[in-house]
């Protein structure tokens, strides 16, 4: 096909941002600190702040799958432990959010470490299909437990997370803010360690299992490492979604959420961080609004995601980059003189 | 021989897979320094060879000695971390990876700060990523690929994939590096480039075990060469001498019947 043709409309593009890169980053900073404040429609508002939630649960399964490349069907289950883990702290004992979501984080990351066991020996479609079960046994256990997670009636009022007095709720864009914040930080530790010898390694992984073990990289422990990490991110989506939406039941977190937060994954860009954000705005953004289309949107929806395999497997954003490899200042500075010398 | 010199001591080693016997009773020596090979028709067993000698089989029976220590129980982390890196027969690259990528995921053993340093960016971590990045940019400029360090690996042509698994080998900071069948795929000119790579090699001080089919490469730029042919060891010497060993010839040639039987 137009490969060529594709590749210089991307790599320009990437370089048109990569020369107006503080230009485009203040633009991006003022419109998403304004953005609360210029539109005001609560449900659009409510919307905004969906896309954020998933766009964490985003970056949370994109560790796994995007960059160690193990696909995980059940990831509903991670953001179910971190909601209700959060969720029944507070509502029960009084403990605070964010208290509460470092405990749901915790708790999933026992879980996820768990779950990291079984690529001791399974791979592939055959790990998928665990996590597959794993899911489920989530939602059963949930359903099930009465005495602790109220069974199928579920957990409500849940309280807004409170930061020195100050209530934040959709009204007062305090959620909107708090779910920005996050989105920030997990950016930023998502980048620290990609740019880091684990995060190499992880790819090494995804790449080629074997290779990576001659390299010396302790596979097993990375792939678990991966499903920890992916599970606390997923974790802490899940208490700042309960928190927003303020009811959780057992069928909050189902197999539809699993394949959504993988849709957005796949269809946004996998390993990239970029592919992420757009495959959230996309997915979560079309069913809302083509709430006129009601019957049909759904159809429209499998379409979206047909044709995006058919004509663009690597997601949307999810290009090989054609910018330089990012060496550090010092190394730069380095290899000058040795130039000049 | 001198056991200073010993890098390398293999001594009758056996590898059975159910009734079959893969490898059986070989042994061989590789100096400081050497170049040496193994050659064989298909299926006589370099290939496991390899696979014992860097922890993916385990040994049936014989020892296999690096630096005067037993590493045939070891598994394959442990021995690359001793020193034994390899290539691979199909190249097994890290394709969606950039060229400097890969050689840095070879250098992963050397690297040592921790997982929270490198959240935190720390000076630490800095320090060695930078001399780290540095190192992977001399080897690439050793072998020759420092042009293309930004390339994905998978872009690089069929020469250069060859080249860059021998670079990131070199990042584990072998001192043994095992090519396994490095001129496979390859067009004459292409070999005789990869036959003055591997001396450029030998020329910097690395050692160099390698199996290959490729008589010209084997024979100009073998130390010694280890002759062995299903399984089994049946010759060894100097090249001019394997050129002239009448059991080599017959097994290559398929000629009498003596080296089959015995």
């Amino acid at each position: 096909m137009d490969k060529t043709g594709k590749k210089w409309k991307l790599s320009s593009f990437e370089s048109f941002a990569w020369r107006n890169a503080k230009l485009l980053w203040i633009i991006l900073t003022v419109f998403l600190l304004m953005l609360p404040f210029v539109f005001r429609n609560p449900y659009f508002l409510t919307v905004v702040a969906k896309i954020g939630c998933y766009i964490i649960l985003g970056l949370g399964l994109n560790l796994l799958t995007g960059y160690t490349g193990l696909v995980s069907l059940g990831h509903a289950g991670f953001v179910a432990i971190g909601a209700y883990t959060a969720s029944l702290l507070s509502v029960k004992a009084g403990c605070p959010f964010f208290p509460s979501m470092l405990a749901g984080m915790l708790a999933a990351a026992l879980i996820g470490a768990l779950m990291g066991l079984p690529t001791l020996r399974v791979t592939g479609t055959y790990l998928s299909i665990i996590t597959l079960g794993f899911g489920e046994i989530v939602k059963m256990v949930l359903m099930n437990w009465q005495s602790v997670t109220n069974g199928t009636l579920g957990v409500k009022n849940i309280p807004k997370p409170q930061i020195f007095g100050w209530k934040l709720t959709t009204a007062n864009h305090g959620m909107y803010f708090l779910i920005l914040f996050m989105i920030v930080l997990i950016s930023l530790f998502c980048r620290s360690l990609m740019r880091s010898k684990t995060g190499r390694a992880l790819r090494a992984i995804r790449e080629d299992e074997m290779a990576s073990t001659m390299m010396g990289i302790p596979v097993t422990a990375y792939k678990i490492l991966a499903f920890v990490l992916s599970a606390v991110i997923c974790a802490l989506g899940g208490a700042l979604y309960a928190s927003l939406i303020g009811y959780i039941d057992p069928n909050t977190f189902n197999f539809d959420v699993s394949t959504l937060i993988l849709s957005i994954v796949i269809l946004g860009g996998m390993g990239t961080l970029r592919g992420i954000y757009v495959g959230a705005i996309v997915l979560i953004a079309f069913p809302e609004l083509s709430r006129s289309l009601m019957k049909y949107r759904f159809v429209l929806y499998g379409a979206i995601l047909v044709l995006m395999m058919r004509f663009r497997p690597s997601g949307i954003l999810g290009w090989r980059s054609s910018l330089p490899y990012r060496l550090s200042g010092n190394v730069k500075k380095k290899l000058r003189k040795e130039a000049d010398a | 021989m001198d056991r200073e010199d010993l890098l390398l001591e293999v001594e009758e080693i056996t590898k059975r897979f159910g009734g079959i016997v893969a490898v059986e009773n070989v042994s061989f020596r590789v100096k400081r320094g050497e170049v040496v090979s193994i050659i064989g028709p298909n299926g006589a067993g370099k290939t496991t060879v390899f696979n014992m000698l860097t922890g993916v089989y385990k040994t049936d029976h014989g020892r296999i000695l690096f630096e005067g220590k037993e590493i045939q129980r070891r598994e394959p982390g442990e021995i690359v971390k001793r020193g034994i890196s390899r290539t691979f027969q199909n190249i097994r690259l890290f394709p969606d990876m950039r060229v400097i990528e890969n050689v840095l995921v070879g250098a992963h053993i050397k690297t040592g700060y921790s997982f929270l340093s490198s959240i935190f960016r720390s000076r630490a971590f800095r320090e060695e990523e930078d001399a780290i990045t540095l190192r992977a940019l001399k080897i690439l400029k050793e072998v020759g690929l420092y042009e293309r360090r930004d390339d994905y690996a998978s872009n690089l042509p069929y020469g250069d994939q060859r080249k860059l698994e021998i670079a990131r080998a070199i990042a584990t900071g072998a001192k043994l590096i095992l090519l396994d069948e490095p001129a496979a795929g390859m067009n004459p000119q292409e070999s005789s480039e990869l036959m003055e790579f591997i001396r450029l090699l030998k020329g910097r001080g690395y050692t160099v075990l390698m199996i290959e089919h490729d008589m010209s490469v084997v024979m100009k730029i073998s130390d010694r060469i280890y002759v062995i042919d299903h399984g089994k060891p049946i010759a060894e010497g100097l090249p001019e001498e394997i050129a002239r060993n009448q059991r080599v010839i017959n097994v290559y040639l398929g000629g009498s019947q003596n080296a089959v039987e015995n």
